[in-house]
Protein backbone atom coordinates (compact mmCIF):
# COMPACT_ATOMS: atom_id res chain seq x y z
CA UNK A 1 0.00 0.00 0.00
CA UNK A 2 1.46 3.33 -0.99
CA UNK A 3 1.87 5.79 1.84
CA UNK A 4 0.45 9.20 1.16
CA UNK A 5 0.47 11.65 4.03
CA UNK A 6 -1.71 14.74 3.79
CA UNK A 7 -2.76 17.23 6.42
CA UNK A 8 -4.72 20.44 6.69
CA UNK A 9 -5.82 22.83 9.42
CA UNK A 10 -9.53 23.38 9.87
CA UNK A 11 -11.58 25.59 12.15
CA UNK A 12 -14.63 24.03 13.78
CA UNK A 13 -17.56 26.12 12.57
CA UNK A 14 -20.74 24.64 14.00
CA UNK A 15 -21.93 26.40 17.17
CA UNK A 16 -22.30 23.20 19.19
CA UNK A 17 -18.75 22.04 18.42
CA UNK A 18 -17.75 18.45 17.76
CA UNK A 19 -20.43 16.85 19.93
CA UNK A 20 -21.75 13.32 19.62
CA UNK A 21 -23.68 13.54 16.35
CA UNK A 22 -20.96 15.34 14.37
CA UNK A 23 -18.42 12.91 15.84
CA UNK A 24 -20.61 10.04 14.70
CA UNK A 25 -21.04 11.57 11.24
CA UNK A 26 -17.29 12.15 10.95
CA UNK A 27 -16.31 8.66 12.14
CA UNK A 28 -18.82 7.12 9.73
CA UNK A 29 -17.44 9.11 6.79
CA UNK A 30 -13.83 8.41 7.82
CA UNK A 31 -14.49 4.67 8.06
CA UNK A 32 -15.18 4.57 4.33
CA UNK A 33 -11.52 5.28 3.58
CA UNK A 34 -8.62 2.88 3.80
CA UNK A 35 -6.18 5.54 4.96
CA UNK A 36 -5.64 6.34 8.62
CA UNK A 37 -7.55 9.43 9.76
CA UNK A 38 -6.54 11.47 12.77
CA UNK A 39 -7.67 14.77 14.20
CA UNK A 40 -5.23 16.70 16.34
CA UNK A 41 -6.08 19.50 18.76
CA UNK A 42 -3.12 20.93 20.66
CA UNK A 43 -1.40 17.85 22.05
CA UNK A 44 -4.47 15.61 21.85
CA UNK A 45 -4.58 13.13 18.99
CA UNK A 46 -7.85 11.36 18.14
CA UNK A 47 -8.60 8.41 15.89
CA UNK A 48 -10.95 9.87 13.28
CA UNK A 49 -12.72 6.53 12.88
CA UNK A 50 -13.67 6.27 16.58
CA UNK A 51 -16.56 8.28 18.02
CA UNK A 52 -15.24 7.87 21.55
CA UNK A 53 -11.79 9.03 20.55
CA UNK A 54 -13.14 12.07 18.65
CA UNK A 55 -15.15 13.17 21.69
CA UNK A 56 -11.97 13.36 23.76
CA UNK A 57 -10.95 16.40 21.69
CA UNK A 58 -13.77 18.48 23.18
CA UNK A 59 -13.45 20.65 20.08
CA UNK A 60 -15.75 23.65 20.41
CA UNK A 61 -16.69 26.30 17.84
CA UNK A 62 -13.76 28.38 16.67
CA UNK A 63 -11.14 25.82 17.69
CA UNK A 64 -8.51 24.97 15.10
CA UNK A 65 -7.83 21.30 14.55
CA UNK A 66 -5.50 19.48 12.19
CA UNK A 67 -6.76 16.70 9.98
CA UNK A 68 -4.08 14.12 9.16
CA UNK A 69 -4.65 11.30 6.70
CA UNK A 70 -2.17 8.67 5.64
CA UNK A 71 -2.70 5.94 3.06
CA UNK A 72 -3.55 5.22 -0.54
CA UNK A 73 -6.82 7.21 -0.67
CA UNK A 74 -5.54 10.12 1.43
CA UNK A 75 -6.34 12.80 -1.15
CA UNK A 76 -10.02 11.89 -1.42
CA UNK A 77 -10.35 11.47 2.34
CA UNK A 78 -8.77 14.84 3.05
CA UNK A 79 -11.11 16.62 0.67
CA UNK A 80 -14.31 14.95 1.89
CA UNK A 81 -13.56 15.00 5.61
CA UNK A 82 -12.26 18.58 5.69
CA UNK A 83 -15.41 19.69 3.85
CA UNK A 84 -17.55 17.92 6.44
CA UNK A 85 -16.00 19.95 9.25
CA UNK A 86 -15.91 23.29 7.42
CA UNK A 87 -19.54 22.89 6.34
CA UNK A 88 -20.52 22.62 10.02
CA UNK A 89 -22.07 19.15 9.75
CA UNK A 90 -25.32 20.34 8.13
CA UNK A 91 -27.13 17.04 8.81
CA UNK A 92 -26.62 17.37 12.55
CA UNK A 93 -27.91 20.90 13.09
CA UNK A 94 -30.02 21.20 16.22
CA UNK A 95 -33.74 21.06 15.55
CA UNK A 96 -35.52 24.26 16.56
CA UNK A 97 -37.88 23.57 19.44
CA UNK B 1 -14.59 19.22 33.79
CA UNK B 2 -14.63 16.31 36.22
CA UNK B 3 -17.32 13.75 37.06
CA UNK B 4 -17.83 15.51 40.40
CA UNK B 5 -18.90 18.62 38.45
CA UNK B 6 -21.97 16.98 36.91
CA UNK B 7 -22.59 13.51 38.34
CA UNK B 8 -25.21 13.45 41.08
CA UNK B 9 -23.92 10.66 43.30
CA UNK B 10 -27.25 10.28 45.12
CA UNK B 11 -28.89 9.42 41.79
CA UNK B 12 -26.44 6.67 40.77
CA UNK B 13 -28.16 3.37 39.96
CA UNK B 14 -25.78 0.46 40.47
CA UNK B 15 -28.33 -2.07 39.25
CA UNK B 16 -30.87 -0.74 36.78
CA UNK B 17 -34.18 -2.56 36.95
CA UNK B 18 -35.31 -1.65 33.44
CA UNK B 19 -34.59 -3.95 30.54
CA UNK B 20 -35.39 -1.63 27.62
CA UNK B 21 -34.19 1.72 26.32
CA UNK B 22 -37.13 3.88 27.37
CA UNK B 23 -37.25 2.19 30.77
CA UNK B 24 -33.60 2.95 31.49
CA UNK B 25 -34.05 6.59 30.46
CA UNK B 26 -37.14 6.95 32.66
CA UNK B 27 -35.41 5.25 35.58
CA UNK B 28 -32.37 7.54 35.46
CA UNK B 29 -34.45 10.73 35.02
CA UNK B 30 -36.68 9.68 37.94
CA UNK B 31 -33.59 9.07 40.04
CA UNK B 32 -32.37 12.60 39.28
CA UNK B 33 -35.80 13.99 40.16
CA UNK B 34 -35.87 12.02 43.43
CA UNK B 35 -32.45 13.36 44.36
CA UNK B 36 -33.68 16.93 43.82
CA UNK B 37 -31.53 17.71 40.75
CA UNK B 38 -34.43 17.91 38.30
CA UNK B 39 -37.85 19.49 38.82
CA UNK B 40 -40.60 16.88 39.20
CA UNK B 41 -42.94 18.80 36.90
CA UNK B 42 -40.29 18.70 34.15
CA UNK B 43 -39.77 14.95 34.41
CA UNK B 44 -41.93 13.97 31.43
CA UNK B 45 -40.63 16.79 29.28
CA UNK B 46 -37.03 15.73 29.96
CA UNK B 47 -37.76 12.05 29.24
CA UNK B 48 -39.45 13.05 25.97
CA UNK B 49 -36.50 15.25 24.98
CA UNK B 50 -33.98 12.45 25.63
CA UNK B 51 -36.10 9.95 23.66
CA UNK B 52 -36.39 12.45 20.82
CA UNK B 53 -32.61 12.84 20.80
CA UNK B 54 -32.26 9.05 20.58
CA UNK B 55 -34.46 9.09 17.47
CA UNK B 56 -31.82 11.21 15.73
CA UNK B 57 -29.31 8.43 16.31
CA UNK B 58 -28.55 6.20 19.26
CA UNK B 59 -26.22 7.57 21.91
CA UNK B 60 -25.03 3.99 22.38
CA UNK B 61 -21.48 4.63 21.21
CA UNK B 62 -20.25 1.05 21.35
CA UNK B 63 -18.32 -1.11 23.82
CA UNK B 64 -21.38 -1.41 26.05
CA UNK B 65 -21.56 2.32 26.71
CA UNK B 66 -24.33 4.88 26.13
CA UNK B 67 -24.56 8.59 26.90
CA UNK B 68 -28.28 9.45 26.68
CA UNK B 69 -28.53 13.23 26.83
CA UNK B 70 -30.47 16.34 25.98
CA UNK B 71 -30.46 20.05 26.37
CA UNK B 72 -33.20 21.31 28.61
CA UNK B 73 -34.05 24.81 29.75
CA UNK B 74 -35.00 23.66 33.27
CA UNK B 75 -31.35 23.16 34.27
CA UNK B 76 -28.81 25.92 34.82
CA UNK B 77 -25.73 23.66 34.78
CA UNK B 78 -24.98 20.17 33.40
CA UNK B 79 -26.79 17.57 35.50
CA UNK B 80 -25.97 13.91 35.15
CA UNK B 81 -25.77 10.51 36.70
CA UNK B 82 -24.62 6.97 36.07
CA UNK B 83 -26.49 3.69 35.70
CA UNK B 84 -25.21 0.14 35.39
CA UNK B 85 -27.10 -2.84 34.03
CA UNK B 86 -25.33 -6.13 34.66
CA UNK B 87 -27.43 -7.96 32.07
CA UNK B 88 -27.18 -5.19 29.44
CA UNK B 89 -29.94 -3.38 27.55
CA UNK B 90 -30.60 -3.18 23.80
CA UNK B 91 -29.94 0.49 23.00
CA UNK B 92 -29.61 0.20 19.20
CA UNK B 93 -25.91 0.95 19.69
CA UNK B 94 -23.54 1.70 16.84
CA UNK B 95 -21.91 -1.72 17.25
CA UNK B 96 -25.17 -3.52 18.09
CA UNK B 97 -23.92 -4.70 21.49
CA UNK B 98 -26.14 -4.40 24.58
CA UNK B 99 -25.31 -1.48 26.86
CA UNK B 100 -24.26 -1.98 30.46
CA UNK B 101 -22.93 1.45 31.31
CA UNK B 102 -25.04 4.61 31.05
CA UNK B 103 -23.94 8.19 31.54
CA UNK B 104 -26.97 10.47 31.44
CA UNK B 105 -26.44 14.17 30.88
CA UNK B 106 -28.90 17.08 30.82
CA UNK B 107 -27.34 20.41 29.83
CA UNK B 108 -28.59 24.00 29.62
CA UNK B 109 -29.35 24.92 25.96
CA UNK B 110 -27.16 28.02 26.07
CA UNK B 111 -23.97 26.28 27.23
CA UNK B 112 -22.79 24.03 24.37
CA UNK B 113 -19.20 24.20 25.59
CA UNK B 114 -20.11 22.86 29.02
CA UNK B 115 -21.85 19.93 27.33
CA UNK B 116 -18.71 19.32 25.24
CA UNK B 117 -16.48 19.45 28.33
CA UNK B 118 -18.64 16.85 30.07
CA UNK B 119 -18.63 14.59 26.98
CA UNK B 120 -14.88 15.09 26.69
CA UNK B 121 -14.35 13.90 30.26
CA UNK B 122 -16.69 10.92 29.93
CA UNK B 123 -15.10 9.77 26.67
CA UNK B 124 -11.56 10.25 27.97
CA UNK B 125 -12.22 7.96 30.93
CA UNK B 126 -14.21 5.47 28.89
CA UNK B 127 -11.26 4.94 26.59
CA UNK B 128 -9.53 3.29 29.51
CA UNK B 129 -10.45 -0.39 29.65
CA UNK B 130 -9.74 -0.72 33.35
CA UNK B 131 -12.14 2.12 34.14
CA UNK B 132 -14.86 0.51 31.99
CA UNK B 133 -14.34 -2.92 33.52
CA UNK B 134 -14.43 -1.59 37.10
CA UNK B 135 -17.57 0.39 36.33
CA UNK B 136 -19.38 -2.57 34.76
CA UNK B 137 -18.37 -4.87 37.63
CA UNK B 138 -19.40 -2.47 40.37
CA UNK B 139 -22.17 -3.71 42.64
CA UNK B 140 -23.03 -0.69 44.74
CA UNK B 141 -23.49 3.02 44.31
CA UNK B 142 -20.61 3.58 46.76
CA UNK B 143 -18.28 1.53 44.55
CA UNK B 144 -19.25 3.57 41.48
CA UNK B 145 -18.77 6.78 43.43
CA UNK B 146 -15.28 5.65 44.44
CA UNK B 147 -14.32 4.73 40.84
CA UNK B 148 -15.54 8.15 39.63
CA UNK B 149 -13.49 9.87 42.34
CA UNK B 150 -10.42 7.88 41.33
CA UNK B 151 -11.04 8.83 37.69
CA UNK B 152 -11.29 12.48 38.73
CA UNK B 153 -7.87 12.05 40.35
CA UNK B 154 -6.54 10.81 36.98
CA UNK B 155 -5.85 7.34 38.32
CA UNK B 156 -6.99 5.60 35.12
CA UNK B 157 -6.14 7.69 32.11
CA UNK B 158 -2.47 7.94 31.22
CA UNK B 159 -1.40 11.55 31.23
CA UNK B 160 -0.09 12.92 27.95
Amino acid sequence: MSEQFRSTSITVTNPQGLHLRPAHAFAGAAAKYKCSVELVKDDIRADGKSVLSLLTLGASQGVEITLEVNGEDADAALETLAALITSGFPTTVEPIE
Amino acid sequence: MKFADFVTTKAIKSELESSDKEGVIRELVLSLVSSGQLAADEQESIVEAILKREELGSTGIGRGIAVPHTKHASVSKPVGTVGVSSQGVDFQSLDGDPVQLFFMLISPPDQPNEHLRALENISKQLQDETFCRFMKQSKTSAEIQQILEEADDDQFVQQA
